[in-house]
């Protein structure tokens, strides 16, 4: 094993893990009698500019990524790139949320834990590797639960840990579960490799094995993205953790999670071109039953499969739920797991060429980056409301008209509403769904378009629709009714310059759609 | 022309950060921002004269999809500037008495405005389809803030339903995309892609039906009603002037000129229906008649002009349906008509009547004599009460006409069965004149003393000028329909050669 490639290749996780150190020994050791303004302030000072020593290193470490003999253990640049500096640059934005929050008398402790899950994320988005996935994954989820308790006054946030832990252990087991059937049927922990492994030994009757792995692995990745049905601890994590904390796990992990099944994808389809089945994922599903090629892959239609259950499930329940909600972070919740299930249609329909995973990235980048900015501006009203109930909202345009209209933009953006982010990362997901047929082997204008994508992409949009309803109920209690409080709301100015700047970093993407498509494509190498 | 939209989302920004303590300056930028606008339209119309197809900006937006930027304008497009231009202005003079949040109520408006003249000049596909759906919320916060009549009710029926025929139009639009090999979304490319038959004919449908919501087509009208009157004036003047326009000029462009061939019959027929064109059709009649039907039987005023609207978008929709020149040019004209004639009968009974009286009950009205004691309104009102009836001279005659002759030459039972709402739409304007306005009752000396101790307002100049300008359109239009026509016609045979037949 060659060291100095793996400290180059970890030259990001090094810094932020340096980071943390350091924001431990300055809180611990200079800052014992400094005011808790002060703390946090140099905490998360220290912890941003880790984030972007860490991001610069990311830029630096160039695309060869590690390699132990002739295994790839982490890669670098492509999708992974893209994922390890949206997650360094939305751990900045919390970080810099976390300073006005003041829910904790341990600011060190606190960055220094979001820094080290952060490092987990950016394993996880990189790792090629079974070992390293789960390290990588337990790096991030650890992390997340502290940060779930770390508002020690208040017993909703311990209440919220103790089920995030417990839904998360469980799903860790089955996870390692499915993963020691893989290492069994393909005899290596390397991914390119276990799937070669388990495509010769499903070949060989092994296929019902595979079946039991890929569900038990769905069930533990399934829980990072909260895809139903096992979301169930997203409402209560979201509704009882403190702020900056939801945010992180809302948007950080979320951009892990799904940049790891990007790149599960990815390997699988790389796997298939190399048997020149230059195809999609699902194709081979669309095959009659007696054809050959359905024939030679047992086994290989269930992921996609899998994907499409849990995403149509996704789709409907966290709709659906959102909508009888009055708790505002639980309709974010719900909401987050509707867009879940949006993204994993997208997943479902994985195409080898690379406007899948582009698109895929560019929904969750910009869903995170929204998603961070309403939990700021739910934040804000929690604290002057003390609740963050629906009706904590009535009259905010009085109260705060800035924070009235960030919300606006934020809220229009996650039901789609054009000309602003959420649109285009919806409208480039459906499509490269429904574009799926013509990557690979179909060429050229399509004579029908497949039945079913076209079915799922309508159910999407039409259940994007139901999600103006709730989406609106929060406006509405903002811009229409009266307040029942109509004092002030004071905002601290770096929150305050924080939340204008997503709200109009929303705008601004939303109106120029191809600044972030050309940024995210520059990571690819030319096709 | 392009900077019709520039302008008016500029305006809104603006009016946003303007002092809501000191509504007068947000009045008169108000003014200034909508008479720009009707200026450009002008000056864009008059230039436009006698020309074809005329492109102001075409620049690759997101070239990953092949989306451009591309604002173009037909003689369609023209007229339909106009009317918005128009409209606009109108609904600004009508909302001078806005004092809750007047900054924030023009940023909403101007923001609707915005949207209605991009969809009126975009030329692709996607442009289109992002202004469209810019107007939606405009429209909900305008009516749940400053509406009245069960406003949170109504304003969120109208913001659902739209999405909702949005959202059919997105994944008709995504699918006309991805089988015309997802290159280019301009209209024109996507037109000449050569979509098979089948594929029309189910796609079709879908966009038609989900621009037609909008366009208040039966049995998807039921939001008309409610949000017309749930509305402030100014918002339900644009609602039924330029918002419903921008369902029926979807249909038109998007459902008519992209998927010419969901039109072509199935090849079976099922009592007498045999087409998709059948369907709508007879859909629109049934709106006619049924509009004209319902209007005829309330007891609030402002739900007479909502279902009245209704029962004129309907023949819109009948016009597209023909598929014939004269159809069709009687289709658009039918919208600048409504356009104007909705905007003004909203104005008097949604301004003038009801803010003095405060009731749209017939049976209130019936008792304030409101003929001697607004008597300007009273006049407006029989004006504009005539031109909706369709009498020669006003442009709702000349637009209906040719509506009625384009459906004889499709189907002549489509033209007797809409003749029969034209007949109660003469009603059902007789009816509401009378009950509100000239009243048989003679007054009480008690009653004469109670007005003498509550004179109304006096009419202010606005409303003067906004009955002035929305009069005169109509009238114009009905003396001399070329200047409408010149345009039209042209862009109605471009539209039928390209796309139909």
């Amino acid at each position: 094993m060659n060291y100095a490639a793996l400290f180059t290749a970890t030259l990001p996780e090094t810094a932020l893990e340096i980071a943390a150190l350091l924001v431990l020994a300055v809180d611990l050791g200079f800052l014992r009698k400094a005011a808790l303004q002060v703390r946090t302030g140099a905490a998360a000072f220290i912890g941003i500019a880790g984030c972007i020593a860490a991001i610069w290193a990311v830029y630096a470490a160039g695309w060869g990524g590690f390699s132990a003999g002739s295994d790839l253990m982490l890669a670098a640049g492509g999708s992974a790139g893209v994922a390890q500096v949206a997650i360094l640059v939305l751990t900045a934005i919390t970080l810099l949320l976390f300073v006005d929050t003041g829910f904790t008398r341990n600011p060190g402790e606190y960055v220094s834990v979001v820094l080290m899950a952060a490092a987990g994320g950016l394993i996880i988005s990189a790792a090629q590797d079974l070992l390293v996935i789960f390290v990588g994954l337990e790096l991030l989820s650890l992390g997340l639960y502290i940060l779930t308790a770390f508002a020690k006054q208040s017993g909703k946030s311990a209440e919220a840990a103790i089920k995030y832990y417990l839904f998360g252990g469980m799903s860790a087991a089955f996870l390692l579960f499915g993963f020691s059937y893989l290492y069994g049927l393909s005899g290596s922990t390397s991914l390119p490799r276990v799937v070669l492994g388990t495509y010769v030994a499903s070949a060989n009757g092994g296929a019902p094995l595979l079946y039991i792995a890929l569900v038990m692995i769905a069930a533990g990745l399934g829980f990072k993205i909260a895809a139903v049905p096992f979301h169930l601890w997203a409402p209560d994590t979201y509704e009882g953790a403190p702020a900056p904390a939801a945010a992180f796990i809302a948007s950080v992990s979320k951009v892990a999670s799904f940049a790891l099944l990007i790149s599960i994808s990815t390997v699988t389809l790389h796997f298939m071109q190399s048997l020149h089945l230059t195809g999609v994922l699902g194709a081979v599903r669309s095959y009659p039953a007696g054809a050959r090629i359905g024939r030679i892959i047992p086994g290989f239609n269930t992921w996609p499969m899998i994907l499409m259950v849990l995403s149509v499930l996704s789709m409907v329940l966290g709709n659906l739920a959102a909508l009888a909600q009055t708790s505002v972070r639980r309709l974010l919740a719900y909401s987050a797991i509707a867009h879940a299930g949006y993204i994993l249609l997208g997943l479902a329909f994985f195409s080898w060429s690379n406007a899948s995973a582009q698109a895929i990235l560019y929904y969750i980048v910009t869903y995170g980056l929204t998603t961070i900015g309403a939990f700021g501006v739910v934040d804000v009203v929690e604290r002057a409301a003390g609740s963050d109930k629906l009706d904590a909202f009535l009259g905010l345009h009085k109260r705060n008209p800035l924070l009235a209209a960030v919300l606006l933009v934020l809220f229009l953006s996650l039901a789609g509403i054009p000309p602003l982010v959420g649109f285009w990362a919806k409208f480039n997901l459906f499509a490269t769904v429904l574009n799926w047929g013509s990557y690979g082997f179909l060429k050229g204008p399509l004579s029908s378009l497949p039945a079913e994508n076209l079915t799922l992409v309508a159910l999407a949009i039409a259940f994007s629709a139901v999600s103006l309803y709730y989406y609106l109920q929060v406006l509405k209690r903002a811009y229409v009714m009266p307040a029942s409080d109509g004092s002030r709301i004071h905002v601290h100015p770096v929150t305050l310059i924080v939340l204008v700047a997503i709200a109009a970093a929303v705008v601004v993407l939303g109106c120029f759609p191809a600044l972030l498509q050309n940024w995210i494509a520059g990571f690819y190498p030319a096709m | 022309m392009a900077w019709a939209i520039y302008i008016s989302f500029a305006g809104a920004l603006i009016s946003a950060l303007l002092p809501a303590a000191r509504p007068i300056f947000v009045r008169w930028w108000a003014l200034a921002v909508a008479v720009a606008g009707l200026a450009i339209a002008v000056a864009g119309f008059a230039a436009g004269m006698g020309q074809g197809r005329q492109v102001f900006v075409d620049v690759l937006w997101v070239p990953s999809i092949g989306i451009h930027f591309l604002l173009a304008a037909d003689g369609i497009s023209r007229v339909l500037v106009l009317l918005t231009g128009i409209a606009s202005v109108a609904g600004v003079l009508f909302s001078w008495n806005v004092d809750l949040r007047t900054n924030q109520f023009f940023a909403f408006y101007f923001a609707l405005i915005g949207g209605v003249y991009g969809v009126f000049l975009s030329g692709d596909l996607f442009l289109l389809f992002v202004f469209y759906e810019i107007a939606i919320v405009p429209k909900y916060f305008l009516i749940s803030i400053w509406g009245s009549t069960r406003r949170e009710y109504g304003a969120m029926k109208l913001a659902l339903y739209s999405f909702v025929g949005s959202a059919m139009v997105l994944i008709g639009l995504l699918a006309a995309y991805t089988m015309a090999g997802s290159h280019s979304t301009t209209l024109g490319d996507l037109a000449r892609a050569g979509l098979p038959v089948s594929f029309q004919m189910w796609c079709f449908p879908l966009v038609f039906v989900g621009f037609a919501i909008l366009a208040g087509m039966w049995p998807f009208h039921t939001w008309a009603p409610t949000g017309h009157v749930a509305a402030p004036t100014a918002a339900s003047m644009l609602l039924a002037g330029v918002v419903m326009k921008l369902g029926a000029y979807g249909c038109l462009r998007l459902g008519i000129g992209l998927f010419p061939h969901g039109l072509d019959p199935w090849g079976f027929s099922f009592i007498g229906i045999g087409s998709w064109r059948d369907v709508f059709a007879w859909l629109a009649v049934i709106g006619i008649v049924y509009g004209a039907l319902v209007a005829l039987a309330q007891t609030d005023f402002k739900f007479v002009i909502g279902y009245s609207s209704v029962s004129h978008m309907g023949f819109v929709l009948l016009g597209l349906m023909t598929l014939n020149q004269i159809g069709l040019d009687g289709a658009v004209l039918q919208m600048f008509s409504h356009g104007v004639i909705a905007g003004l009968l909203f104005a008097i009974v949604g301004r003038i009547v009801y803010d003095r009286t405060h009731t749209r009950q017939f049976a209130e009205l019936e008792p304030m004599h409101l003929s001697r004691r607004l008597p300007f309104a009273a006049w407006a009102f029989v004006f504009a009460g005539v031109a909706s009836m369709g009498l020669p001279g006003f442009s709702g005659f000349v637009a209906e006409l040719q509506v009625l002759v384009g459906a004889w030459q499709a189907n002549p039972w489509w033209t007797i069965v809409s003749g029969i709402g034209i007949i109660v739409g003469v009603a059902y304007i007789w009816r509401a004149l009378q009950k509100a306005f000239f009243s048989d009752a003679l007054p009480t000396p008690h009653e004469l003393e109670a007005e003498q101790a509550h004179k109304f307002a006096p009419i202010t100049w606005p409303e003067y000028a906004g009955v002035a300008l929305l009069g005169v359109s109509t009238l114009v239009v009905g003396l001399y329909p070329r200047i409408l026509l010149d345009q039209i016609e042209p862009a109605v045979k471009a539209l039928l050669a390209g796309g139909a037949q």
